[in-house]
């Protein structure tokens, strides 16, 4: 079943501007919220959704929410993490390119639910052309009296700001955001305490996904209930998934939580099967931060069920045989790849974007990406492959924030599954030096 | 009051004690040790992780125990909170694991550093590292740095604690002594290299728990532990002048603040009582320095501890 909230009217027409979205039946929530119901009733509405947080932890939205300290004087505010550098994942630059409405509507509602008067969108650097598009939303907004004092005469006040980031993986971390967002180096916080107590400039704050908060309208119109009667278990209402690799068709696929992997990878109306008619090789589900899945494991469970696209059953069997749904950022393999030059660009990316606080992830990643550079090469030796699962053990979990177990979790999770590949490098270093591509056909053709 | 736990000590501490500050309240094996932290320090602590550990039961309230190691430096204690430190094999391989990333890039010039010693990560790599490296590749080098006539920076020593950073930041007016670049490769710097002339910037030499920053009129002149520590006053209009005066004979070879035995300065004392007064007449000695940390100054510490398995496991790495 086709079940569309976030991507609706997505192919009307114009629908990125204000009068066509509002003609689709946009901005209904706001008045329903603002007129109709308390701040109170709203986040009630969202716990009872059941929504999770997109952006790739899954945490309870309205758990989030209630966690708000309400006896602070001081202002609230609302932050849309807009810093989507998840490594395979786009789904919040598609949402935010066609219809940034759906973004300000659920920001709307959230900020009344909230009780904050000011709201920020933080965009990544790389996004820099989405806050021009995200200005112009916000003011068509303004101009109708969806945002500013008073809106819709309810005498509620909201002001949204776009601010832009300069390009910087760590900072789609919630307070290293917010440290970015104060003006200041990028670095997270130590938690406790959280930004729901201290958070911008001190002040109880909650930071949200684009796409979480691009839900919310569509739960005030329809009820918590029709949201949570959406999906499968505890993974309620839909899903984005950015699909790229080798597929046929690369694309941002809005799913119903609970679609089955193997439909989603060979039907025609989402990936398209795999390209040139090769073979699936592997799969990382959630954005290159979550654990690689071989073929075998990617479309069935170790228990023999399927694999569906959901919180609970993409996490089944834990890392051992397992993965996590992350921020949805589907990447395939052909039988062609090779997982050793794919560990190894990982590695090098988060060694890039490591902030460099916590000693763990300064030199870990550092540590990891140079090991691996060299198994890559051809210069690799046997010790060096449990050394690389040693580092990253070491590294995981003693971080202040979660890049470091971002970027143990993809190594760690290479080895247990693509070990002979690891193997093959060492033992053959001239067939590696030699060969242009990632493609070794000797272990691939087994 | 609160109750808290550590290694099966039990003390009552004030609400919003941090468990490394409790542990050091009851003193002894169970204190973590601590690089990047400093109590007299606002907002230091938290990145360089070896103080972690387990907290087995969150509270008499809660008593779900936190599923990660936590900094014991930024953690506050919650009532009935339960702490495993050395009793956690968990905690003892972190630890180790984080001494061990922060030797792969630091020099190991301990026989050419002024540091040495009295150097925090000595001491640490002492008792929880390892004595072979597993690290074959290059290490990171910098060119040395002049901050000022009177402070030497040694990036390639640097654990990248930010204790100066912060201690710029708050004994200085202004903010020059920030971070560059980020991961591996952020540096100290003093943006583009300018000089602090701040009355207080010497004290940036005594809260590096290495050998990074250095006193550059003491550079190479004596070992710390040919030298005698006194305890030693004058009347300063600037800063307390409370100081330890580092003597050899009768000649003062360097001046720093007094360190409790956590490595902490308890007073921060102005450039011209560090730098001026080499002179024992300008000074009132009050006594010898006890130095109790695990120092080496202290002699004889190490002899102590000697493991005669280190013979072993070299003999292994040559078979």
């Amino acid at each position: 079943m086709e079940r569309k909230i976030i991507l609706e009217n997505n192919d009307i027409e114009g629908i990125r501007f204000l009068d066509v979205y509002r003609q689709n039946g946009g901005y209904q929530s706001v008045e329903k919220a603002l007129k109709t119901m308390t701040p109170d009733e709203v986040v009630s509405e969202v716990k009872t959704s059941g929504l999770r947080g997109r952006g790739g932890a899954g945490f309870p939205t309205g758990l989030k929410w209630s966690f708000i300290d309400k006896k602070s004087n001081n202002p609230r505010y609302l932050v849309c993490n807009a810093d989507e550098s998840e490594p395979g994942t786009f789904k919040d630059r598609y949402l935010m390119e066609r219809i940034p409405h759906r973004l300000l509507e659920g920001m709307i509602c959230s900020s009344y639910a909230l009780g904050a008067n000011t709201a920020y969108i933080y965009v990544r650097g790389e996004y820099k052309y989405i806050v021009g598009i995200l200005n112009e939303a916000i003011k068509e907004c303004y101009k109708n009296g969806l945002l500013g004092k008073n809106i819709l005469g309810s005498h509620y006040d909201l002001d949204i700001y776009v601010h832009c980031g300069a390009g910087a993986y760590i900072c789609g971390e919630e307070t290293a955001l917010l440290e970015s967002l104060e003006g200041k180096r990028g670095n997270p916080r130590l938690k406790p305490p959280f930004p729901a107590v201290k958070g911008l400039y001190d002040c109880p704050t909650v930071v949200n996904n684009v796409e979480t908060l691009a839900n919310i309208g569509w739960i005030v119109n329809h009820g918590g209930e029709s949201f949570a009667s959406i999906g499968i278990g505890k993974s309620t209402g839909t899903k984005l998934i950015s699909a790229c690799g080798h597929i046929n068709k690369p694309g941002v696929y809005e799913i119903e939580l609970g679609f089955p992997v193997e439909e989603f990878i060979y039907s025609e109306a989402y990936c398209g099967g795999i390209k040139n008619g090769k073979e699936l090789k592997a799969v990382i589900p959630g954005g290159s931060s979550v654990p690689i899945l071989p073929k075998e494991l990617i479309l069935n469970t170790l228990k023999g069920e399927k694999r569906l696209l959901s919180y609970e059953s993409l996490a089944d069997g834990g890392f051992e045989s397992g993965s996590m749904l992350g921020s949805g950022g589907f990447i395939v393999y052909d039988e062609d790849d090779c997982i050793v030059r794919n560990t190894y660009n990982f590695s090098r990316f988060y060694h890039h974007e490591s902030c460099g606080q916590c000693s763990p992830c300064r030199e870990g990643t550092s540590w990891m990406d140079s090991v691996l550079y060299r198994i890559e090469n051809g210069n690799g030796r046997m010790k060096d492959i449990d050394l690389l699962v040693n580092i990253a053990s070491h590294i995981e979990g003693n971080t202040i924030c979660p890049l470091g177990d971002a970027s143990a979790w993809p190594v760690a999770a290479a080895i247990r599954h693509f070990r002979n590949e690891f193997e093959f490098h060492v033992e053959h270093p001239d067939i590696v030096r030699n060969s242009k591509h990632g493609s070794i056909l000797q272990y691939t053709n087994k | 009051m609160v109750k808290v736990t550590i290694d099966n000590h039990t003390i009552e501490v004030e609400e919003g004690t941090t468990i490394l500050q409790a542990a050091r309240l009851i003193g002894g094996d169970i204190v973590p040790p601590a690089m990047c932290y400093h109590s007299k320090l606002k907002n230091s602590g938290g990145k360089c992780r070896t103080c972690m550990v387990k907290v087995s039961q969150g509270s008499a309230k809660d008593p779900r125990p936190i599923p990660k190691l936590v900094a014991s430096c930024r953690t506050e204690v919650m009532d009935g909170m339960v702490v495993q430190n050395i009793t956690s094999p968990e905690v003892v391989e972190a630890r180790k694991a984080v001494v061990e990333f922060l030797l792969i890039n630091h020099p190991l010039d301990c026989p050419v550093c002024d540091q040495a010693g009295e150097c925090d990560l000595q001491n640490l790599s002492y008792e929880h590292g390892s004595n072979t490296s597993r690290f074959e590749e290059e290490k990171r080098t910098y060119e040395t740095i002049n901050i000022g006539n009177l402070i030497q920076f040694h990036p390639n020593r640097c654990i990248l604690c930010y204790r100066c950073v912060y201690a710029a930041e708050q004994l200085t007016d202004k903010r020059v002594h920030g971070v560059l670049y980020r991961g591996e490769k952020s540096e100290i710097s003093t943006f583009i290299q300018q000089a602090i002339e701040n009355d207080f910037s010497g004290n940036m030499i005594d809260v590096c728990p290495v050998g990074a920053l250095t006193d550059k009129p003491f550079r190479f002149k004596n070992r710390v532990w040919f030298l005698k520590p006194m305890e030693a006053h004058r009347t300063c209009s600037k800063c307390s002048g409370k100081v330890t005066i580092w003597l050899r004979g009768q000649e003062v070879y360097r001046v720093t603040g007094r360190k409790n035995k956590y490595g902490e300065v308890e007073d921060f004392i102005c450039n011209e009582c560090r730098f001026e007064k080499m002179n024992s007449t300008d000074w009132i000695i009050e006594g010898p320095r006890t130095i109790e940390t695990s120092s080496v100054i202290n002699q004889n510490y190490y002899a102590k501890k000697i493991n005669p398995h280190v013979i072993n496991s070299l003999k292994e790495k040559m078979e």
